[in-house]
């Protein structure tokens, strides 16, 4: 597959919050196998942007989305789509490490069970261990896979998070500031990890460490104040931006 | 502009630093004195109920030998049962007089006593304890059996010590010989006091018979208003719940809906009798006194309790495990059901038994439904007898025997109270336990 097809491709979205209007009107090309990460002050809706794509912000009641948002081509706003099906191909790790309180195996397996992924136990059981084996933690829990996954550090829930995501088998990976809790070392593992999922999905990475989006990116986009002000290739991006916020921004000048 | 202080030890305290030591001081000494106050009201109470109370376990026997003579009980020796059942307790009684004769001569007992006062001494419910034990066993006629009757009240009072020579002076219930004959009965070990599980077991009895009253039936009575209220508030409490805190838009009209919860939740419980009494009663034509009302009305009176408390239970699953499900893909039902209902689960059972403890000790709607003033008597035998016929419950019955005149039923009204404590303790006793042993830490 060509590394510039492009899975996600958002025209002229625009959110609000009551009267707040947190996104204007943003326009963002999202290519598959690669990592697109969003950087950009507290506040200036990288967040929203990013919850906007797999449908999570429907939740909140008064949040107003207009504007298309294309998966391959299709518009998941669409009234025909049932975000339920959108997310499970849409898979999302959050800021804060949240596994359930369950077992790690029933973390992950939560997933393909309640899709009907897999039939019968060896099956899940394969699923599961394919899983944790992607988001490189099952050297680590082999042995205790009953054991509660809110009893792992917090390097590892996220990862066990990102095994849970990866399970459901989905197209696209979005991560909301996935390393904001962790420590460097944790932090480390994640990149990492993330720059092996590029093989298999598209990424969307939000993050606050401009460092991380220079490390693990291939496309950048920079929010301010709800607007994108600009987005292309993190080199260019890093290097040679076009915008003197962006520059302001990377420079440490502003943010 | 400000100025840096002028240099002071720190070992010097200054005027305001006192005055403040002084209040911290005080406040905690008040702390403390009130923290007293409560535990020593708590241990008058405690020991008031079980002093008053603790009589009403203990009742008085009298263990006579009877003859049951076939001339008195059974005139044509043919055993039948129709036959035997045509001999009223009145048949009886004369049986009881001929015991307490041959005991006095037998055991040597000095007493000008005539024959009728002597079984005067003995529970009304004597005669009845008798026919019921022959009608069971026909062959027990024409033999001399060993039984042990109830002393009435007074006997029973004078054992206990409630009742004196000085405090019977004129009453007619009892007299001076009388207490002597006790006596000697008491040396010669025929009246005795003994544990009486027909306090805790048995029915309710006439006020003529304080003796052989029991909260039994009123504990039945209570159990059978206790599964109406978990099987109708349980469900319906959270299902309600559920909808209001997960799914329910946040709107005017949901506003309206949780303002009125936390105001039921306020109303007083008689203003739920007598509700009920409209309703259930006298529309919807439902048995006086009948446990399934009670039920009813205490469900109704639970139900904004319970709702609330669910509630909150919900609300602190934090919502990072909703997230987490959605963002699997979970439907919204799917994550509220998997995740969120498991998590509150055990806020959901405390706030449930804690609800169930208030409605278990709630007197004033039964009142108004016609439980309180209901005599039980009567066992019931099959569950749609123990919900439909009337019976009391346990504050009801204390309630009852509170008000009734004779003094033996006010330390069974103390022993009632007991019960109904005990009861009240292990469910919160189970409602801490569990709290304890399920609560989660994120």
């Amino acid at each position: 597959m060509n590394s510039q097809t492009i899975k996600i491709s958002a025209r002229h979205v625009d959110v609000h919050y009551d009267k707040t209007h947190a996104i204007k009107d943003v326009s963002v090309e999202i290519p598959s196998n690669s990592v697109t990460a969003f950087i950009g002050p507290s506040g200036c809706g990288k967040s929203t942007f990013l919850r906007c794509l797999n449908r999570m912000n429907d939740t909140i009641e008064s949040c107003q989305v207009s504007g298309d948002i294309l998966l391959d081509g299709e518009n998941i706003y669409d009234p025909k789509v049932d975000p339920v099906q959108l997310r499970a191909k849409i898979g999302m790790v959050f800021q804060k490490p949240n596994p359930f309180p369950k077992s790690i195996y029933d973390n992950v397996a939560y997933g393909p069970r309640i899709h009907g992924l897999a039939q019968g136990k060896s099956d899940l059981d394969a699923l599961v261990e394919q899983a944790l084996r992607r988001a490189a933690i099952w050297e680590e829990v082999k042995d205790r896979l009953s054991a509660p996954g809110t009893g792992l550090s917090g390097g590892q829930q996220q990862r066990v998070c990102i095994a849970r995501a990866i399970a459901t088998a989905p197209e696209v990976l979005l991560m909301d500031e996935p390393c904001s809790a962790l420590d460097p070392i944790a932090t480390a593992q994640i990149e990492e990890l993330i720059d092996e999922l590029r093989q298999n999905y598209a990424v969307v990475i939000v993050t606050h460490s401009m460092h991380q989006a220079a490390r693990v990116s291939q496309k950048t986009a920079f929010f301010h104040m709800g607007t994108l002000v600009e987005f292309g290739d993190t080199k260019t991006i890093f290097t040679n931006p076009t915008d003197p916020r962006t520059e302001g921004y990377i420079t440490g000048r502003i943010g | 502009m400000i100025e840096p202080n002028p240099y002071k030890s720190l070992f010097a305290a200054s005027a305001q630093n006192k005055r403040r030591a002084a209040a911290e001081k005080r406040f905690h000494r008040l702390g403390l004195a009130a923290i007293f106050v409560g535990l020593s009201m708590l241990a008058i109470l405690m020991t008031t109920i079980v002093t008053k109370g603790s009589g009403a376990f203990q009742q008085s026997f009298i263990t006579l030998d009877v003859a049951l003579l076939e001339a008195k009980l059974d005139k044509k020796g043919t055993r039948d049962l129709d036959n035997l059942k045509k001999v009223t307790t009145f048949g009886y009684a004369p049986l009881i007089k001929v015991a307490f004769e041959q005991v006095v001569v037998a055991r040597g007992i000095e007493t000008d006593l005539t024959s009728k006062d002597m079984a005067a001494i003995v529970s009304k419910s004597a005669a009845a304890q008798m026919r019921d034990c022959v009608l069971n066993d026909p062959g027990l006629i024409g033999t001399t059996a060993e039984f042990k009757f109830l002393a009435n009240s007074w006997i029973d009072g004078y054992l206990k010590g409630r009742v004196t020579r000085e405090t019977i002076a004129n009453n007619k219930n009892v007299s001076i010989a009388q207490l002597d004959f006790a006596d000697q009965l008491i040396e010669l070990g025929i009246i005795g006091k003994s544990f009486n599980i027909q306090f805790i077991l048995g029915a309710d009895a006439s006020d003529q018979r304080p003796e052989d009253a029991g909260i039994g039936v009123a504990i039945i009575g209570s159990f059978a208003m206790m599964c109406v209220v978990l099987l109708l508030a349980l469900p319906i409490g959270v299902a309600s719940s559920i909808y209001l805190e997960e799914f329910a838009p946040k709107n005017r009209l949901t506003d309206f809906i949780e303002v009125n919860i936390a105001n039921l939740a306020a109303v007083p419980s008689i203003v739920f009798g007598i509700l009920g009494l409209a309703i259930f009663i006298n529309t919807m034509h439902l048995p006086q006194s009948a446990p399934v009302v009670g039920g009813l009305v205490l469900t109704l009176m639970t139900l904004p309790t319970l709702i609330i408390s669910t509630r909150a239970a919900l609300k602190a699953v934090p919502p990072s495990i909703r997230s987490a499900a959605l963002g699997v893909g979970a439907s919204k039902m799917q994550s509220t059901f998997h995740h969120v209902l498991p998590l509150a689960a055990p806020g959901i059972l405390t706030g449930t038994i804690l609800g169930l403890a208030q409605a278990l000790g709630e007197t004033a709607p039964l009142l108004l439904i016609g439980m309180i003033g209901y005599v039980a008597t009567n066992m019931p035998e099959t569950v749609s007898q123990g919900l439909l016929s009337p019976n009391s419950a346990m504050p009801a019955q204390i309630y009852e025997w509170a008000k009734r005149a004779d003094p033996a039923f006010y330390e069974r009204a103390w022993g009632g109270i007991i019960i109904l404590l005990i009861f009240l303790v292990t469910m919160n006793l189970i409602a801490v336990t569990l709290r304890r042993r399920f609560e989660q830490r994120w």
